[in-house]
């Protein structure tokens, strides 16, 4: 059989019976098998487990962007109450920058969900195959011939195997998406550590380096949308106040 | 014939769907071959469907090993390139 399926099961198939031409005693292979699958049950669980920690991850990253887009958008408009649209421009390019990055690990914390779901369904599976492969083995057991036995064990260690195969190339798609969603937190992470979603009002002043790469990355367009709508939400005049003379103005 | 959607399990299906199955797997090479996704895409739907409909879910209890292995449902096209090729996934 050609292709990936074909190429897996061969492999477990040449595995399984070579397995049994060492054998003196088909018996003791069919524990030795079972052993071996309970083994691989733990490494699954644990492939689980990683996938869950990348999504924990992932989730406390999004919880920390959701609070800086509220801080941002907040100074922004106190920002621009004060006459300072400078600082209000700058709140208001971090915020999207942010915001992009909030839906894009949101996307991706979807996906592990659904990676999660399906591993877990599968694990399950499994689980009952091996449970079948326990009880199917007792019986060959007990009713031990060594030729009936050797064709009786290698079928069933083979729909074991297939579908242990299958749960191992689920895993490994997983583990895949799983690593490029890593390379994202490690981005977010970066960008964090940078001060990029930072409070403005900790900033000195003049242009720093992340200044300069934001102007670059975020789109002009949005921030100015935002800041003429902020402008007209509080009220005629409001940008070019003096702060002090905010609350007269606006009586 | 049991055939194996990866990631989803295992389905028996009449033995007259091999032939059904083995067309839409030669197509599906073509398409791969020659870089049309679009007709790809169709072909895999119609593969899928086709076991789908046809197929009675195996329980978890049998420990039976698959004639044929589909690859999973939402398998990329670049993936899929590497997967129908050749004699594609049924030999013939």
């Amino acid at each position: 059989m050609a292709g990936l399926g074909g190429r897996m099961s061969t492999v477990i198939k040449s595995k399984i019976s070579r397995m049994l031409d060492r054998a003196e005693d088909p018996g003791e292979t069919l524990d030795y098998g079972y052993q071996k699958q309970v083994e691989m049950l733990q490494n699954v669980k644990k492939g689980i487990a990683d996938v869950v920690t990348a999504k924990k991850r992932l989730q406390m990253q999004s919880n920390k962007l959701e609070q800086s887009v509220v801080k941002l958008d907040t100074q922004a408009r106190q920002a621009l109450s004060q006459g300072r649209e400078d600082l209000a421009r700058m709140a208001l390019e971090r915020k999207t920058l942010a915001q992009t990055e909030l839906q894009s690990l949101d996307t991706q914390i979807n996906e592990l969900e659904g990676q999660q779901e399906k591993l877990t369904e599968n694990e399950q599976k499994l689980r009952t195959k091996i449970e079948a492969f326990r009880t199917k083995k007792e019986v060959i057991k007990a009713q031990y011939s060594a030729a009936e036995a050797q064709v009786k064990i290698s079928e069933a260690a083979s729909g074991v195997g297939e579908e242990m195969a299958d749960l191992g190339l689920a895993m490994q798609r997983a583990e895949d998406k799983t690593e490029t969603m890593r390379a994202r937190a490690a981005a977010v992470e970066e960008l964090e550590a940078a001060g990029t979603f930072d409070d403005i009002t900790q900033l000195g002043s003049g242009q720093d380096d992340i200044e300069r790469q934001l102007q670059e990355l975020t789109s002009g367009a949005q921030v100015d949308d935002e800041l003429a709508k902020m402008k007209a939400e509080l009220g005629p005049g409001g940008g070019d106040s003096p702060a002090l003379e905010q609350g007269k103005e606006n009586a | 014939m049991i055939v194996r959607i990866s990631g989803e399990g295992q389905f028996k299906l009449p033995d007259e769907d091999a032939k059904r199955l083995n067309e839409l797997d030669n197509e599906a090479v073509a398409a791969a071959e020659s870089g049309d996704e679009g007709r790809f895409q169709e072909l895999w739907s119609q593969m899928l469907e086709l076991v789908a409909n046809d197929g009675n879910a195996l329980d978890g209890d049998d420990l039976v090993e698959s004639d044929v292995i589909l690859p999973p449902r939402d398998i990329s096209f670049a993936e899929a390139q590497g997967e129908f090729t050749g004699d594609g996934l049924i030999p013939d």
